[in-house]
């Protein structure tokens, strides 16, 4: 009974905030559930084309492979290169480095829509996304031509790296140091919890150049098969599988002084203002997987059948 | 030859969404039920879009024949790549009552206004499954047609075709103009890229009525009842074949 004590409570709660009431035919007492959240109420028609093709391709790409995904581990490269022949690998990155300069808004429709076909691979497309639109931002003309189009193509992947074993929400105690020697930085640190660690191409990396805290903290994008990168083993984790997780290691890691991201000191700002659109795009991404989790309990309640009847007709009566 | 393909694409109930009949049986629920481009439309789209590709026509226009909403099936008709749409805005009961009759006389008007050198349809919508409008506005128009069309190639003012019928597959050669209509494998359509997506924005799309193209939609047919189909009641097993003939005959059946 609990059980479909918990479903009708799903159940009641996508009534109320269904905006079209439709009656279940032949018993106009009952709620209907039989439509739910229409997630393209209140967006313009650009936006919902947007969430159309995101909806398609997470439905007809992403879906499908979600539980192989997941059970053995695959980081699931040539899904995501036909996502990004969409447009879906620079979706906030301006067009001219092959981006689809699209606003934050449209960003987050288009997350939460992916995220229907598989929330942990559209996680990863995210935080690919405000990688490439950091080098974006912040970088200039050469870095910008040098990364951009090859990440937006998702010809290569990116990692973010900010996290370490000894700073986490402390983030700006961050240890990985970054000395200078003539036009090179040699890095010397570990980054944790990276998600691509090791499966992907590019590192936008936090580390210290200058003193403590925050201004101390320059951001550098380091390229795989750099000597001196190397990567830990892939963390077990319970679910997201379809992303890796690894720590990135540097080990006198030499990397071009050309690869910094604007001045020094001011990696921290970048990493900030990444995370503020990563939020965001995190954030979409549950919601695209409450929205899937609730069409399945609604899907679920009008067919199962216990005590004779479909457990949507079980519903607690309204007190 | 003006180069000029007009496609037809019907709004319509999306094809994962369990349907649900009306409580006075009038009809099926439509408020707030996903609604999508019938999919045989999108391969007529993407047939079309794909000789204009190959430029072997020069421009790819969008027709739709509904109401307000019916320019969004057009919108992603051009995000798909057509270049331009028409909306034929029929509401209310009319567009209750709309069906292959209307929309092929339309159809046909609009080939003519257009100069139309080739019209694509989906062989048939999948909320009526009428699988009438391509041959009828053929007739109309006193035109070819090439229904349920796998395979499609141009050569010079002519159109060799594939057809998927019962007996397997026909060859056909056809004049232009002509009325093609999709079928199921003819292509895969594309998914709209954002780039296309914004594109379409500047992309045209006019509204006209069928009265403007002398088009009396008032339909000839009405809908008494529209009921669920009967429960699949369960079936029983025998143990030998005179048994098997036993209950035939006690069924009728035979």
């Amino acid at each position: 009974m609990a059980a479909v004590g918990a479903l009708s409570r799903i159940a009641r709660l996508g009534s109320r905030i269904c905006k079209n009431r439709v009656t279940l035919s032949g018993n106009s007492q009952r709620r209907g559930i039989a439509a739910c959240i229409d997630p393209s109420h209140g967006l313009t028609d650009e936006q919902k084309e947007f969430q159309k093709v995101a909806f398609d391709f997470a439905a007809n790409e992403m879906a499908p492979h979600m539980a192989e995904w997941d059970q053995k581990e695959i980081f699931p490269v040539e899904t995501m290169r036909k996502a990004a022949q969409l447009g879906f690998g620079g979706i906030y990155v301006q067009p001219d480095v092959g981006g689809s300069g699209l606003s934050r808004l449209d960003t987050s429709i288009i997350f939460e829509a992916l995220s229907t076909g598989c929330v942990s691979t559209t996680a990863y497309i995210s935080i690919h996304n405000m990688c490439a639109w950091m080098i974006d931002s912040y970088g200039n003309k050469e870095q910008r031509e040098k990364f951009c189009p090859d990440l937006c193509s998702m010809e290569k992947f990116a990692s973010y790296c900010l996290t370490e074993p000894g700073s986490g929400s402390d983030a700006a105690s961050l240890l990985t140091s970054a000395q200078r020697k003539g036009d090179h930085y040699v890095l010397n640190g570990s980054k944790a919890f990276i998600s691509g660690g090791g499966d992907t191409d590019v590192y936008v990396v936090m580390c210290r150049t200058g003193g403590k805290g925050p201004k101390g903290i320059s951001c550098l994008v380091v390229e795989k098969g750099t000597p001196g990168l190397s990567f830990g083993k892939k963390e077990k984790k319970v679910g997201w599988n379809s992303q890796p997780t690894r720590a990135v290691i540097f080990e006198d890691c030499a990397v071009p002084v050309a690869n910094r991201l604007g001045e020094e000191g001011q990696g921290f700002n970048f990493a900030m203002k990444g995370l503020n659109g990563g939020r965001i795009n995190i954030a979409s991404c549950s919601l695209g997987a409450a929205h899937a989790s609730v069409q399945l309990a609604r899907d679920h309640l009008l067919v199962r059948k216990q005590f004779g009847e479909t457990l949507s007709n079980n519903q607690e009566p309204m007190k | 030859m003006s180069g000029r393909v007009l496609v037809g694409v019907k709004r319509v109930i999306d094809y994962a969404v369990k349907i649900r009949v009306k409580p006075d049986n009038t009809g099926v629920v439509t408020d707030g039920v996903k609604h999508s481009m019938n999919p045989f439309c999108e391969i007529a789209v993407e047939e079309a879009v794909k000789l204009k590709e190959k430029k072997l026509i020069k421009e790819v226009v969008a027709v739709s024949c509904g109401p307000q909403q019916s320019q969004e099936t057009i919108r992603t008709a051009l995000a798909m790549g057509a270049d331009r749409g028409i909306h034929v805005d029929v509401s209310g009961k009319d567009y209750e009552n709309l069906g292959p009759l209307q929309v092929s006389k339309i159809l046909a008007a609009l080939a003519k206004q257009e100069d139309a050198q080739l019209i694509l349809l989906g062989k048939q919508a999948i909320d009526d499954d009428c699988n009438q409008t391509g041959q009828m506005t053929a007739a109309l128009l006193d035109w070819p047609q090439g229904t349920f069309a796998s395979e499609v190639s141009l050569e010079g003012d002519k159109i060799n075709l594939v057809r998927e019928i019962d007996g397997g597959l026909e060859h056909i050669k056809i004049n232009t103009p002509a009325v093609i209509t999709a079928d199921l494998r003819l292509n895969t359509p594309r998914y709209a890229t954002l780039p296309n997506i914004m594109k379409a924005k500047k992309k045209k799309i006019v509204t006209v009525k069928p009265a403007d193209l002398g088009v009396d939609v008032t339909s000839r047919l009405e809908v008494l009842k529209v009921e669920e189909p009967p429960q699949r009641q369960a079936g029983m097993k025998v143990e030998t074949v005179e048994d098997l003939v036993v209950k035939l005959k006690e069924a009728g059946r035979v």
